[in-house]
């Protein structure tokens, strides 16, 4: 594995390159193709915090736990919430802040407060002729040409190599409590958490486990706020009971451990049940996002999309071997989406057959 | 300013292409007479302005699919518009152009409040979306000055921010899908309303693409549950230094209003000569809006009344009720029609790090200083967010040309500052010969191959954005 120690050597390293390079963050077994790996791991520290600002610079192979304790120290957060998928692959390394945006992955706040990318402000990166760019840049707003920033989060690496990010950062709620509603299917679920996320009462979680029929809200906010808006949420949906919860378990699918292939569907939230009604027999699963976020586990090797048919949405394999693991883009966009990569990767470099 | 000269070719074809675009448009409206075209010769940045060749009001996805089919085959250059009140440029026309409005596509499509969505047609207003969902309780957040005029695809081409961006973010953060009709009349549907794209996510690059990438006819949008309750603070202040001092504590404190807005003297005094709302004579104001329930909005008003008064405030002046809400808002809503009135201006929309927020203001008022002109201050200070007027007088074309000057200059020194050129109007043909202040060539060059792919002809207002050195060899070989 290529380490390289700062931007310009990866840059030359690119420049020079005769073969595919797999892309990797700080160590973790990430994902991707054939070819070198080469590691973000030593572009890694943290190059500016403003607080007051709400904004921090990072080098890309910065571990996220490095990230996190130093907004933590400053009674601030990431939030959407970057889901640690290891206890499902049973991969070891560190993730890094590099791949959170490059897989642009978002936990249950996702839902009220927005994905990696809406928080992700500027790139540098390296393309595949070696070129070093810069995009956005460290404010709030900017519309300043076209927006390659977002545009790399969620590329899985097959654009660029980020070697800096920055972002936008906000206060951590004082507060959370987490309430639940019990003995109800799936269809009743999502329709109480449509009218609770519908509501303003400021939920920031919304959940379903069916093995223990629980609906599970959270609510975020100011300590002296939260009574009064657990009664008047009770109020709109029902006699709510508080309820302890491991929303980071959520977060991390940590449920469906060990329980086989697993998926992770971005759904319509109200479609989900009827997803869930063609779940093949022995599929295990839960809701995030109200709905909208449909974790499953199914029968290792399976192809999950191929035994549902046609879906309101898309579904991604995180674990195993069946399917291709990223949905098919339909034509049109597949026609776009390959030809931005072969403008940024003429020689095809990044993580060959990433998408494919 | 320089524009691509026309080319002869396509003028002498005029009746021609206008013919060929009214047997494809199947009823819809093709405009080409002279005194016609006129009406679409500008935007809101007046002092650019050339008639098209020709005008399209397509009433569908499919006609708009054919019009550009049209135009491809003809070799012709399209210039996507919605309702024209770009600040910039965006929508200004070369007379080689079929101008492509969207101005008669306004339908709702679908709401969907269990899953929070609403689909429109792309040249529906801005205020009109937040129109059609109200009465349920929900509203569709961006909220642009002009938005009882502007197009929800104009919005989506300059990626338009406003007042409550702060909280409940831009255009890009609030835009679920597409429809989006390519140069060469391809339509393609991209995202829907679930919350992420399955692997490379082209919203984001076609949101704030200025009408370069391809023509939005349909949109879907996240909508939102309208809060409780909201209520703005006026708070005056005798520094800059002060009133900047506040909002970087306020943000610091963990508080998140949804909108922070600053006024300076100039705009306040012209404000008070125009609307009377009541504003303070003072060196620099802010509205700061919280919302919530009703204990919460108290509890967040106590808390930033604690910490404005560490900053020395003149007044602080808390709404009681939804009339004296109003007249808070009423001078900052009046403000650019104000300055309108004292002389003609120019707005630009430069963004800094809030914390450089005192130094650029006042490096600004030298600036303005050394050019002789008068410079008035009224911005998102939440983001930093700078909205300086330069006000001149438009009879007088060298008032014009230092006035151009002095925003170059403001604006450079945004960059400088660790900002950027536009926070939310775009760069369109105003802020096109100042991109290589922010941006190297292999930055422009790798935003460049994005037009590549969507445009591989460079038809789609392709004197926009990029300088046109820079762009002079993909124009050429269109
Ligand atoms: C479909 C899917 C499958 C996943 N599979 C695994 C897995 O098998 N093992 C695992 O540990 N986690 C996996 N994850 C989780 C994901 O890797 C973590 O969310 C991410 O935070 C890990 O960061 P990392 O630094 O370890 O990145 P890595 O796991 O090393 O890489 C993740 C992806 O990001 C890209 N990437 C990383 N850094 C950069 C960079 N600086 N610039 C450009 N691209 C970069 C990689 O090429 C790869 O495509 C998966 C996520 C998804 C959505
Ligand atoms: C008084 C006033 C106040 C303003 N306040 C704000 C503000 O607070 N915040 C803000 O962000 N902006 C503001 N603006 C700027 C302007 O209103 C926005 O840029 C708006 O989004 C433009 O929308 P429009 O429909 O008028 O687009 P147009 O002016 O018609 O076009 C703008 C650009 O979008 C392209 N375009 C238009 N429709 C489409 C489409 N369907 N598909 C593809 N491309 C398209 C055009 O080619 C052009 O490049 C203000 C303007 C005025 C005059």
């Amino acid at each position: 594995m290529i380490a390289p120690v700062d931007e310009g050597e990866l840059a030359v390293l690119v420049a020079g390159a005769d073969g595919p390079l797999r892309v990797r963050g700080g160590g973790s077994h990430g994902i991707g193709g054939p070819g070198e790996p080469i590691s973000t791991a030593r572009l890694s520290g943290i190059t500016l915090y403003e607080p007051g600002a709400l904004t921090m610079v990072a080098r890309a192979g910065t571990p996220l736990a490095e990230i996190e304790a130093a907004l933590a120290a400053e009674g601030q957060y990431l939030p959407w919430e970057p889901p640690d998928l290891r206890a499902l692959t049973g991969a070891t390394g560190a993730p890094t802040i590099g791949g959170v945006f490059a897989t642009n992955t978002s936990g249950p706040r996702r839902v009220v407060a927005g994905a990696a990318r809406d928080f992700l402000l500027g790139v540098r990166f390296i393309d595949g002729r070696g070129a070093v760019v810069r995009n956005g840049g460290r404010v709030m707003k900017n519309v300043t040409g076209v927006d390659l920033t977002r545009l790399m989060a969620g590329a899985y690496g097959t654009l660029g190599i980020l070697t800096e990010v920055s972002f936008k950062v906000l206060p951590r709620p004082e507060a959370a409590r987490t309430l639940a509603l019990r003995g109800l299917d799936a269809a009743q679920a999502v329709a109480v958490m449509a009218r609770a996320l519908g509501s303003p009462h400021g939920v920031t979680g919304a959940a379903f486990l069916p093995e223990r029929a629980e609906m599970l809200l959270r609510l975020e906010g100011p300590e002296a706020a939260l009574p009064a808006r657990v009664g008047k949420l009770a109020a709109l949906i029902g006699p709510l009971t508080e309820a302890a919860c491991d929303w980071a378990a959520i977060r991390d699918g940590r449920a469906l451990a060990g329980a086989g292939d697993v998926w992770r569907l971005s759904l319509t939230p109200i479609a989900s049940p009827a997803v869930v009604a063609r779940l093949p027999d022995g599929a295990r699963w839960f809701m995030d996002w109200g709905g909208g976020r449909l974790w499953v586990a199914a029968a290792p090797g399976s192809d999950l999309r191929a035994a549902l048919g046609p879906i309101p949405g898309h579904a991604t394999r995180i674990t195993g071997t069946g399917g291709t693991r990223f949905h098919p883009e339909p034509p049109g966009v597949a026609a776009l989406t390959h030809a931005l990569r072969e403008k940024f990767d003429p020689r095809g470099l990044f993580n060959p057959g990433m998408f494919d | 300013m320089d524009m691509p000269a026309p080319d002869p070719r396509i003028l002498a074809r005029k009746a021609h292409v206008a013919a060929r675009l009214r047997a494809a448009l199947d009823g819809a409206r093709v405009i080409d007479a002279p005194q016609d075209v006129i009406a679409y010769e500008c935007d809101a940045l007046s002092a650019y302005a050339c008639p098209p060749l020709a005008v399209v009001l397509p009433e569908t996805t499919a006609q708009v699919a054919a019009a550009m089919r049209v135009c491809h085959e003809e070799g012709v250059p399209v210039v996507p518009r919605g309702s024209g009140t770009s600040l910039v440029g965006g929508a200004l026309p070369t007379a080689d152009a079929v101008v492509i409005g969207l101005s008669a596509m306004t339908a709702v499509l679908e709401t969907d409040f269990d899953n929070r969505f609403i689909r429109v047609q792309a040249g529906r207003t801005n205020l009109s979306v937040t129109g059609a969902i109200e009465a349920q309780g929900f509203f569709y957040a961006p909220d642009p000055s002009s938005q009882l005029a502007c197009a929800i695809g104009g919005n989506i081409a300059m990626n338009s921010g406003g007042a409550h961006c702060l909280k409940y973010g831009v255009t890009v953060n609030n835009l679920l899908g597409v429809t989006l009709v390519l140069a060469d009349g391809t339509v393609v549907e991209i995202g829907g309303p679930w919350m992420d794209a399955p692997g490379i996510d082209l919203l984001p690059v076609i949101c704030g693409s200025e009408g370069q990438f391809g023509i939005v006819t349909e949109a879907v949008l996240r909508i939102v549950p309208r809060p409780e309750g909201a209520r703005p603070v006026l708070v005056a202040f005798d520094s800059a230094e002060a009133a900047g001092a506040t909002v970087s504590a306020i943000i610091r404190a963990g508080l998140l209003p949804v909108a922070v807005e600053y006024m300076d003297r100039p705009c306040i005094r012209a404000c008070e000569a125009h609307a009377r709302a009541g504003y303070p004579d003072c060196e620099a104001m802010l509205i700061i809006e919280v919302e919530g329930a009703e204990p919460e909005i108290a509890a967040q008003i106590a808390a930033i009344r604690a910490i404005a008064a560490r900053h020395a405030p003149l007044e602080f002046r808390e709404a009681r009720d939804a009339d004296e809400a109003a007249r808070i808002w009423l001078g900052r809503k009046a403000a650019f029609g104000a300055m309108g009135r004292i002389a003609d201006y120019i707005c630009l929309d430069g963004v800094i790090p809030v914390s450089a927020l005192p130094q650029v203001l006042a490096r600004t008022a030298q600036l303005a200083a050394e050019y002789g002109l008068e410079v008035a201050n009224v911005f998102h200070a939440g983001d930093g967010n700078l909205h300086p007027l330069i006000l001149f007088n438009a009879n007088d074309p060298d008032d014009l040309h230092r006035a151009e000057a002095l925003g170059a200059d403001i604006l450079r020194l945004c960059v400088e500052a660790g900002g950027c050129l536009t926070g939310e109007h775009g760069v369109g043909v105003e802020k096109r010969d100042l991109m290589e202040v922010q941006f190297a060539p292999a930055d422009l060059e790798a935003q460049m191959r994005v037009k590549d792919v969507f445009d591989p002809h460079w038809r789609l207002n392709p004197a926009k954005v990029f300088p046109l050195h820079l762009s002079a060899a993909r124009r050429g070989a269109a």
